[in-house]
């Protein structure tokens, strides 16, 4: 660490371990932040993915053996434990979601506990995984995020499969025509059809923004959040790193300060995507225009 | 920090925990939530019934003691009833018994009261006629005055 700077440390964690066709190395780890970008679309991110999907099978595996064990006598400690997680969700759910449909609500337990324990491992000291994933490779310089949510492209992924929802459901709900009529009728209306007509352009530009605010703010917020919580970890680190003992002892405090803090923010921005969620879906839903 | 096909792959993933939850995590878990609940409130319901029928019971309880208690009353009011009873008739009787053992015994010192009278009467006859045959220094025939005598002897 001593012979990087401090901002070629803060970058090096705020790379993804990406792997894709780079157009000179063909199929490939990007080794550099420009070599990443070189590779387009058609890249992964192997750390968030990876990370994602452990946290998810974590979530999977826990909670299927709850099930499994499901008793409707004597609860023990892990049933219990996912019991209060689904009576919670499942109140969340029916206080807002007045319709029937099965999946909005192990829908929402997913999205829980899933974003929660992805923002879980903002908590996990910055260097940690980073350094123990170098030293297994063998890779001094490997880029290792090891915070999903940290990433656009999962709070985006999960974004936009609500938003593929919202817009599946309103048009199952309301039909094809409800669903463009909403889009286009809506908020200015006239009973003169000529006039209508002229107000639908207006009319499209006002609710696609809305349409498209919707899951472009939930993966921002989300994204927003942690990658800002991030950020001031790894410049938490940076002072570890200066080598100064009064500096280190400060940081020692900020990290635990902030991590301290950090548990509020982890905890409602997974409940915040997670309400959001159910009001859009609630909003799709309802035909009340 | 691009934008690249990882959201695909983070949707996929997603889509694919949703289902597995929808399918094999929420029904399970939330069937056992309703069975609980619905055993508590059979519980609590019947825990209310068996409290209203211990109340019953108190009750009945309370009015069977009443009753016993009434008869009971009763019971001994009639037992002293007839006891009174036993004892009149007893009076009477023990009084009746008396009185006839009484007449019984006035009736005998009557007839020994009579015979006495006779026997003496026959001796006072006997006498009267002894003294008046010392008297009369003859002796008066036995048969010429048995007659005489004998009325003497009913007049003493």
């Amino acid at each position: 660490m001593a012979e990087q700077t401090a901002s070629g440390y803060i970058q090096h964690h705020l790379q993804n371990l990406t792997y894709g066709q780079h157009p000179v190395n063909g199929w490939s780890f990007a080794h550099t932040a420009q070599e990443a970008k070189e590779m387009g679309f058609w890249a992964f991110h192997v750390d968030t993915l990876g990370w994602s999907l452990v946290l998810g099978l974590i979530f999977i595996f826990l909670f299927r053996m709850a099930a499994k064990r499901a008793t409707s006598g004597q609860p023990g400690g892990l049933q219990n434990f996912v019991e209060v997680l689904i009576e919670f969700v499942d109140g969340s759910v029916k206080d807002t979601f007045h319709g029937r449909n099965a999946l909005i609500a192990p829908l929402a337990l997913t999205i829980f506990v899933w974003i929660f324990l992805m923002n879980l491992m903002d908590l996990v000291p910055v260097d940690f995984l980073p350094v123990l994933a170098a030293k297994i490779t063998g890779n001094e310089h490997l880029f290792f995020r090891v915070v999903p949510t940290t990433d656009p492209n999962a709070t985006l992924g999960l974004a936009l499969s609500v938003f593929a929802l919202i817009v599946f459901y309103s048009i199952k709900v309301k039909g094809i025509g409800g669903f463009l009529g909403e889009l286009t009728l809506h908020p200015f209306s006239s009973k003169n059809i000529a006039v209508q007509i002229l107000l639908i352009p207006v009319n499209f530009l006002l609710e696609f923004v809305t349409l498209i605010a919707k899951p472009i703010s939930l993966a921002l917020r989300l994204f927003g959040n942690m990658y800002a919580g991030e950020l001031i970890f790894i410049l938490i680190a940076v002072m570890f790193g200066s080598g100064l003992f009064l500096l280190s002892t400060l940081g020692v405090a900020l990290n635990w300060a902030w991590a301290v803090f950090h548990i509020l923010i982890i905890t409602l921005q997974a409940f915040i995507f997670m309400m959001l969620t159910i009001v859009y879906l609630s909003m799709a839903h309802e035909d009340n225009h | 920090m691009n934008i690249n096909a990882t959201l695909i792959g983070q949707a996929v993933a997603f889509f694919i925990f949703v289902l597995f939850c929808m399918k094999f995590v929420w029904p399970p878990v939330i069937t056992a939530l309703r069975e609980r609940q619905k055993k508590i409130a059979d519980g609590l319901d019947a825990a209310n019934r068996a409290a209203r029928d211990l109340e019953l019971a108190h009750e009945k309880v309370a009015q069977q003691l009443r009753e016993a208690k009434t008869q009971a009353a009763e019971i001994i009011e009639q037992a002293k009833k007839r006891a009174t009873q036993i004892v009149d008739e007893a009076r009477d009787q023990a009084r009746t018994e008396a009185d006839r053992v009484k007449a019984q015994a006035q009736a005998e010192i009557e007839q020994e009261l009579n015979s006495v009278k006779d026997a003496l009467r026959a001796q006072v006859g006997a006498l009267a006629v002894g003294g008046a045959e010392k008297i009369l220094g003859a002796s008066i025939d036995q048969n010429a005055h048995a007659e005489l005598v004998n009325k003497l002897a009913a007049e003493i």
